[in-house]
């Protein structure tokens, strides 16, 4: 009753001033609406140049490092394994570059339900043969289908089939750069050297567009079989085993683990991708402090009014309390009028901040280094509409509390026998 | 239960502000129910101060004040404004009626603040008040949309909804013309003789004061007669 009754006249006193009152709310609704989009922009934003790297980066890589052994053989030597020995000149010419017993490790961590995904690759450094001038180049032998499924592979080959390098042997897709400068295109036949020195021919079957334009320029797609053969190796001869993780945070610890129980490097997203986590965050950062700012100046508009509306009803509020309105009542009908302010205001900044974002989502966007890019990227995620609409009510609430303060300190007394 | 609505037992208040002065000086007096008291006394006597203290609006004093049989002095806030609601009616001088409302709202205000009836109750009491007011066709009228003796009767109406124990009122004709102060005298005393409303009046107008059925005289915050 008492509740209905606060409402009822705060909502009389709001209408009373409707004009102003709509000054105030537009003001939220600006605020909110810029908020809104300029997050969901930026964090598309975000979102799209991370997932340029992030997307094609496994969370763990095993691999094994080149490196001399740990443990020379002078400490084995019953005579010197106690001594401190300076070794000066040590090479690590016994280790290889392959993984041992890869194909155990994979069945092993398909078993492992931590891991959603396996992707084999192998990497081999060639030349290009282009008249005679060598261009080195970098192909990767792939599991076409594992690559698409976690790296999405097939989004990235903007001509040609991806599927052919599987089906078809001896095919390879060349990176954008790389193709221009060889001057091939689909079903030509390029030449290539390895670093043994063995040349082979390899039929061109698609371009591959990253978007960073000089891993364009050196990287090429094949195989794993091709790729094998290429190298002169057998069939279990793979130098890197790429896994996706179900929770990305897991993937630091099972890097650890897996290098201790495979005996092998591995290397995480975190620690290959630092620099990315820190642009995204100072991006947020930024977008955040420019949406407060906004609610900030929102929040004064609404003080002032209410401040001036109090000096306007300063007989209302005198006879209110005098025919027994508490000061806690006065206080809770300005809160009510701040908050419905808030609230009102900032709902229809959430609505418009979503109609804008969904225009800016229709813009098109084409730029050569982002294939897979059509429009600007707009981030929808809920949790700026719920921050948003949070901050919209904690801003009213604070423009509201000072002057709904001083509203129900008002003395009756002093306003009466004023008159 | 006693006879008496209200009691002031030795209230006394000091102002410090600029200089410092005894306004009200070991006032005390009852009203009993039924009583139509005036209170009269020359332009700064203190009258008004001591109704207020009497309205429970100002705290600020020394002695005791009982409504109801019921002490007041040193109650907090809250308690204050819920017995100003229940018992207490007030006519002021200036009506201060909201004028974002309509003349029934503005009746039905306490009233629904007191919250022990239904709207649709409060309303039918309202009208039945408006009526006897004779102004019951301005019911749905704004409340800045009526004349000032009009805007005073719909004062009257509201101070009347909660049927308080007591009716204060400062100077109520003071603001109106002669025919008006002489309507709002016959309510008020019609209320006294029919329905035994008592009520206390803070009046400088000595002709009004004349025929209240019990005058007290002030005069440098004191009581001179009662």
């Amino acid at each position: 009753m008492n509740a209905k009754l606060i409402i009822d006249i705060a909502l009389s006193l709001l209408m009373a001033r409707w004009k102003q009152t709509l000054v105030a709310a537009i003001g939220v609704t600006f605020s909110i609406t810029m908020f809104i989009t300029l997050l969901g922009f930026m964090n598309g934003l975000n979102d799209m140049l991370d997932a340029l790297i992030l997307n094609r980066t496994a969370h763990v890589r095993l691999f094994t490092e080149i490196k001399p052994k740990a443990d020379q053989p002078v400490y084995e030597h019953p005579e010197f394994k106690d001594n401190h020995n300076i070794l000066h000149s040590i090479r690590s010419g016994n280790s290889r570059e392959s993984i041992y017993n890869s194909g155990a490790i994979i069945k092993t961590l398909q078993q492992d339900n931590r891991v959603i995904g396996i992707a084999p690759k192998l990497k081999a450094q060639v030349f290009f043969n282009e008249g005679n001038i060598d261009i080195t180049g970098v192909i990767d032998g792939i599991d076409v289908e594992a690559e698409a499924a976690l790296f999405f592979f097939n989004d990235y080959v903007v001509k040609g089939n991806a599927a052919d390098i599987r089906n078809l042997a001896n095919t390879i897709i060349l990176g954008k750069g790389l193709a221009e400068k060889l001057l091939v295109d689909i079903g030509d036949v390029v030449q290539i050297t390895t670093a043994q020195g063995e040349s082979f021919r390899l039929k061109v079957a698609g371009y591959f567009q990253s978007g960073l334009q000089d891993l364009d320029k050196v990287q090429s797609y094949a195989s794993i079989q091709t790729v094998q053969k290429l190298l002169g190796k057998p069939a279990d001869y793979i130098t890197d085993i790429q896994l996706k993780v179900r929770d990305i945070n897991d993937a630091p610890a099972m890097a650890k683990e897996f290098a201790t129980t495979f005996n092998i490097d591995s290397e995480d997203i975190q620690s290959a991708n630092a620099q990315f986590e820190t642009g995204s965050s100072v991006r947020s950062l930024i977008s955040y402090a420019v949406g407060i700012t906004l609610l900030i100046v929102a929040g004064f508009g609404i003080y002032n009014i209410l401040n001036m509306m109090i000096y306007e009803k300063m007989d209302s509020i005198a006879i209110m309390k005098a025919t027994g309105f508490s000061g806690k009542d006065v206080n809770r009908i300005f809160m009510v009028i701040a908050l419905s302010i808030g609230f009102f205001g900032g709902l229809t900044g959430l609505v418009f901040g979503f109609i804008i974002s969904s225009i800016i989502d229709q813009i098109p966007f084409n730029t050569a280094a982002l294939p897979t890019i059509k429009t600007y990227p707009i981030n929808y995620d809920a949790i700026y509409y719920v921050i948003g609409f949070s901050f919209s009510m904690f801003t009213t609430f604070l423009a509201g509390y000072f002057p709904a303060r001083k509203a129900s300190k008002v003395d009756p007394v002093i306003i009466i026998r004023g008159k | 239960m006693s006879n008496i609505i209200l009691e002031a037992r030795n209230i006394s208040k000091v102002f410090t502000d600029p200089v410092q002065m005894n306004v009200l000086n070991d006032i005390s007096f009852s009203v009993g129910k039924g009583e139509f008291v005036s209170v009269v006394g020359k332009s700064g006597c203190g009258k008004s101060t001591l109704l207020y203290i009497l309205s429970t609006m100002d705290t600020d004093y020394q002695g005791e004040l009982w409504i109801d049989d019921q002490k007041v002095t040193g109650q907090r806030e809250q308690q204050l404004a819920a017995i100003r609601n229940e018992k207490i009616g007030f006519v002021f001088q200036f009506h201060y009626l909201l004028n974002e409302f309509t003349v029934l709202e503005n009746i039905t205000l306490p009233g629904r603040k007191l919250g022990k009836l239904s709207t649709q109750v409060l309303e039918d009491r309202a009208m039945k008040l408006l009526r006897t007011l004779g102004i019951e066709h301005l019911y749905n009228k704004k409340a800045n949309r009526i004349s000032g003796g009009e805007k005073q009767r719909v004062a009257i109406a509201r101070a009347l909804i909660n049927e308080p124990q007591i009716i204060m009122g400062d100077e109520p004709t003071g603001n109106l013309d002669k025919k008006n102060s002489e309507i709002v005298f016959e309510i008020f005393q019609q209320l006294s003789q029919e329905f035994n409303q008592s009520l206390l009046i803070v009046t400088h107008d000595p002709e009004f004061a004349a025929r209240t059925s019990r005058v007290i005289e002030m005069e440098d915050g004191k009581i001179l007669r009662q």
